[in-house]
């Protein structure tokens, strides 16, 4: 009896323990497939035109090369560039935009591609890239096509002031438009999580207005600070970098793939001793703790692999190109190439029969107004000899 | 995992083989001046059809580019031809280019005769574009497009010559850099891995004086008998080095100089693989390393040249050390001039008119010959046609063909077209006069000191050859031989752009908003405001508080009934 009792005891104790250790199981593979974001976008924009305006597109670029470093493909990254520095006929070594004096560093690189170029960044465009209201016939290349599960990163610079970022020395926009724009894109589940990066004069100005969940935004200076240049190249003539991107990149560049840098070791990067401005940041309307979200988590790209051993039987088969039927019986007219200067031809070419257009405002008018002024003076009896 | 692919043989059918073809070739050319010319092409022959109806689409692709295939058959296109460039062509001082472009992009597309909505298939066509080049081709709209009625005929076969089926725009101000290359090099079988594409290193592209980098797609004859049609795509690379910037006094180039690399193999999927270089001039002052027997002699731009070819699909080419650099030094200085020349210059001063000149030289001491000239001018120029001059040889040349199009403010732009037949050994001068127009504050672009851009004017020719052109049809030609259809064998067609114009437009102030605000505020401020108080305020004597001891005073004089103190 009592053998009995012990055994049943231990089947419990042991089913217990079974129970207990299969939900440890399940929590970490759940752990590892409930992770918040599926896909990783980049709106990298630099709002500045003109030579001397070279730091800003060397700040969009670095950015733009960590993020590619870490795994973002080209198809997640929108690139905008208000103006061409690389091959402007002042750069004394075309295609190259450096970010460390000396040359050190090519940020430029052998495969960027741009989405947008020069007159093409303007507010508009911007915000309806943002906000996903693009004309229908916009390429693939030039939408952000994120979804609800889509961790974007957004990085502005440019110069801006209290409450605004001047577009191409012509236009603004205001930290109120920014924020509606990214409550727009939260209401129509356009992202995740979203990391803002703004580097220019009282950058944190422009976040003070959010208002959207799941934000968190960095800025290079305070209201009332500049953000200020970093080094100038003797050779090319201009600041290369300005300071806290700069030190971002430093930052970044030491970045991999698996690394478990967090967000709170991207709030520390260049303190007022470096910087002369002092970064900010806001994480109020950040729902998880900085402290455990990765670096990875924005500027790299997801990749969930899982690893299987079954075979896969792939059953429709490829389809084979198409026969052309073939040309015994039938006689072909042998092509030929048309003449490139037909002289003769183009000497007596008719002119060509334009289409019938109803005739013009102006003609209708005037012909109106002839009309009411012969029945004004003979009076509207006339009108049955006319018709 | 494992994947199982099943069997097409299986079923009992076959595979066709298959029927694109890949090839490559670089000719090097030494220019008199000491710089040096390479162009670079790439052909797919590809035996389809794009635009078939149904559903038996296109859908597997192999050596030609899936994108542009798509493009291909979504637009109904039936030849497309994008060009980009930086720089421009120095004629006389470096002769005819093998494929001619102007500076900026160049974009010109013939429909099939099936579309309905040419229009909007173009919109949308440039939209695509844009994407895949990486370009802002989406600027190219109604105000920059025109429909040419002579020049740009088809250049592969058809029978299409309405041209209401063809669209030409260009984008003097586009800019190539890396990222027009990056997406052009992706379009290549090979990438920029293996063959001849391992050279586009863009450090090197772009610092030089010419950089061009077009596609051109068109169907071509298959064969001699010209029974069947093929769908060819080529990609072509020019480029000019500059000779000083190398630092050299000497004219001695090699590849590695040009472009940082070495050839190390052909590309795999090439049925051929070429370099060319021409040595047709002077030949004994010509030092070629590594030697090759293997010459050619080919007739191109009217003119009979030499080349010597290296095969690199053969393995001896690369020698021993398995990299195949070559190096060149010559001395000579005969440059062949060129038959036909043109310029294009804005006269006159101010902001509020100015004259357009046109020039075109004929070189030919003895023929004359009839050019097509072709003017695209932006609407914000108008153009005043009835000061439309030609003079040659200061005497008054009447074109024997002139079709105008006028422009439409905001809606399309000025479209000439001229016949003119050049006198032998003669300067052609085409003047008309314009005024500049006054643009809506918002179409000023952010940097309207800049200047406003107008595209280059094309002159089309068919120059009398010096040398008998071969009008048959070989698979062997090499490919900058090949590429414009010839005719006749005593001419050749040749197309010349000129350069692009700037003008400056009369731009605004455009802190005058602002400076009429801040004036107005302050006049109504002080002005109206100070009259306003004047009329409205009533003004009462307000006498100060007297200090304590007077208060207590006057206190104790009150209660006392004695008039107070002042």
């Amino acid at each position: 009896m009592s053998h009995d009792f012990l055994q049943m005891h231990l089947k419990a104790v042991i089913s217990c323990l079974l129970i207990f250790l299969y939900k440890v199981h399940t929590t970490k593979a759940g752990q590892f497939f409930s992770s918040g974001h599926t896909n990783n976008w980049a709106v990298l924009v630099c709002t500045s035109r003109f030579w001397f305006n070279y730091r800003h597109v060397a700040n969009t670029l670095s950015v733009y090369r960590s993020v590619k470093r870490l795994g973002i493909p080209d198809s997640h990254i929108v690139l905008m560039l208000a103006d061409d520095m690389a091959c402007n006929y002042r750069n004394p070594k075309p295609a190259t935009v450096f970010s460390h004096k000396n040359m050190e560093l090519n940020v430029y690189g052998d495969d960027v591609e741009v989405d947008y170029r020069g007159y093409e960044v303007t507010v508009e465009n911007f915000l309806r890239v943002l906000t996903g209201r693009l004309p229908p016939s916009t390429p693939r290349s030039k939408r952000l096509l994120s979804d609800d599960r889509s961790n974007i990163l957004i990085y502005l610079t440019g110069h801006g002031g209290n409450g605004f970022l001047k577009f191409q020395d012509s236009e603004e926009i205001s930290n109120m438009e920014l924020a509606d724009a990214f409550e727009q894109m939260w209401q129509k589940r356009r992202y995740n999580e979203l990391l803002f990066i703004i580097d220019t004069c009282q950058g944190a100005s422009m976040y003070e207005r959010f208002y959207s969940p799941n934000l968190m935004a960095l800025a290079s200076s305070q209201v009332g600070e500049d953000s200020l240049s970093h080094q100038p190249d003797l050779a090319i003539g201009v600041h290369l970098m300005d300071k806290y991107t700069f030190y971002l990149l430093e930052f970044l560049e030491e970045v991999h793939p698996a690394s478990q840098a967090n967000m709170n070791d991207l709030f520390k990067v260049c303190p007022q001793s470096q910087c002369v401005s002092t970064p900010g940041h806001r994480t109020d309307l950040f729902q998880r703790d900085p402290g455990s979200v990765l670096i990875t988590d924005f500027f790299g790209s997801v990749r969930k692999v899982e690893i299987t051993k079954d075979t896969i039987n792939l059953t429709s088969p490829v389809e084979p190109p198409i026969q052309r039927s073939g040309s015994g019986d039938i006689q072909i007219e042998s092509l030929t190439y048309v003449d490139q200067l037909p002289v003769a031809e183009i000497i007596h070419q008719k002119p060509k029969q334009k289409d019938w257009h109803p005739p013009d405002g102006f003609i209708l008018g005037l012909w109106t107004l002839i009309l009411l002024v012969f029945f004004q003076t003979y009076g509207i009896k006339h009108l049955k000899h006319i018709f | 995992a494992a994947f199982l692919l099943n069997d097409g043989t299986k079923n009992g059918e076959t595979f066709a083989p298959a029927k694109d073809q890949f090839q490559e070739e670089l000719v090097i050319r030494p220019l008199h001046s000491g710089d040096i010319y390479a162009s670079f092409q790439f052909r797919t022959l590809w035996d389809t059809d794009f635009l078939q109806e149904g559903q038996k689409k296109v859908s597997h692709y192999r050596l030609f580019p899936k994108s542009l295939g798509q493009v291909l058959s979504k637009f109904s296109v039936q030849e497309l031809h994008i060009s980009f460039t930086q720089g421009f062509w120095r004629t006389m001082q470096w002769g005819q280019p093998f494929i001619p472009s102007p500076p900026g992009a160049e974009l010109w597309v013939w429909f099939h005769d099936t579309v309905s909505d040419v229009d909007g298939n173009w919109k949308e066509l440039t939209n695509v574009l844009s994407g895949i080049f990486c370009a802002s081709l989406n600027f190219i709209d109604m105000t920059n497009t025109v429909q040419p009625s002579a020049s740009f005929k088809p250049l592969g076969l058809g029978n299409a010559t309405d041209h209401r089926f063809l669209r030409y725009a260009t984008l003097p101000r586009e800019i190539v850099c890396t990222e027009n290359l990056t997406p052009w090099k992706k379009l290549l079988p090979c990438g920029s891995k293996a063959g001849l594409a391992v050279l586009m290193k863009s450090e090197k592209l772009f610092h030089s004086s010419f950089h061009s980098q077009a596609v051109h797609i068109r169907p071509i004859c298959q064969d001699e008998q010209c029974t069947s049609k093929a769908w060819e795509l080529r990609q072509t690379l020019n480029v000019v080095f500059d000779h000083y910037t190398s630092g050299q006094g000497k004219k001695e180039w090699s590849l590695f100089k040009m472009f940082s690399r070495t050839l190390t193999e052909a590309c795999p999927l090439a049925s051929s693989s070429k370099v060319y270089v021409d040595i047709t001039d002077n030949p004994e002052l010509f030092e070629l390393s590594p030697a090759t027997p293997l010459l050619s002699q080919a007739v191109v731009l009217g003119d009979r040249r030499t080349y010597s070819v290296y095969d690199l699909t053969r393995a001896e080419t690369f020698g021993q050390l398995r990299s195949f650099n070559l190096l060149l030094r010559w001395k000579g200085d005969n440059m062949l001039r060129p038959l036909l020349h043109a310029e294009r210059y804005v006269a006159g001063f101010g902001l509020q008119t100015g004259e357009i000149h046109t020039v075109i030289y004929n070189n030919h001491p003895y023929r004359a010959f009839p050019v097509l000239l072709m003017d695209s001018v932006p609407w914000y120029l108008q153009l005043y046609i009835h000061t439309l001059t030609v003079t040659s040889k200061s005497r008054d040349n009447k074109p024997s063909y002139i079709h105008y199009q006028p422009a439409k403010d905001r809606h399309r732009p000025h479209l000439l077209e001229m016949l003119i037949q050049l006198p032998p050994h003669s300067m052609t001068e085409v003047t008309v006069q314009f005024e500049r127009a006054l643009l809506k504050w918002t179409e000023y672009t952010p940097d309207p000191n800049h200047g406003f851009y107008v595209g280059s004017s094309v002159v089309s020719a068919l120059v009398p050859s010096m040398v008998a052109m071969s009008t048959n049809f070989t698979q062997d030609q090499p490919l900058f031989s090949s590429f414009v259809p010839v005719k006749e064998e005593s001419s050749y067609f040749v197309r010349v752009y000129t350069e692009p114009l700037l003008v400056n437009l009369p731009t605004p102030d455009f802190s005058m908003p602002y400076n009429v605000i801040c004036l107005t505020c302050t006049v109504v401020a002080v002005g109206y405001g100070s009259f306003y108080n004047l009329l409205t305020r009533t003004f009462q004597v307000d006498e100060p508080s007297p200090p304590l001891a007077k208060r207590l005073a006057n206190f104790i004089r009150r209660i006392r009934g004695v008039p107070l103190l002042a």
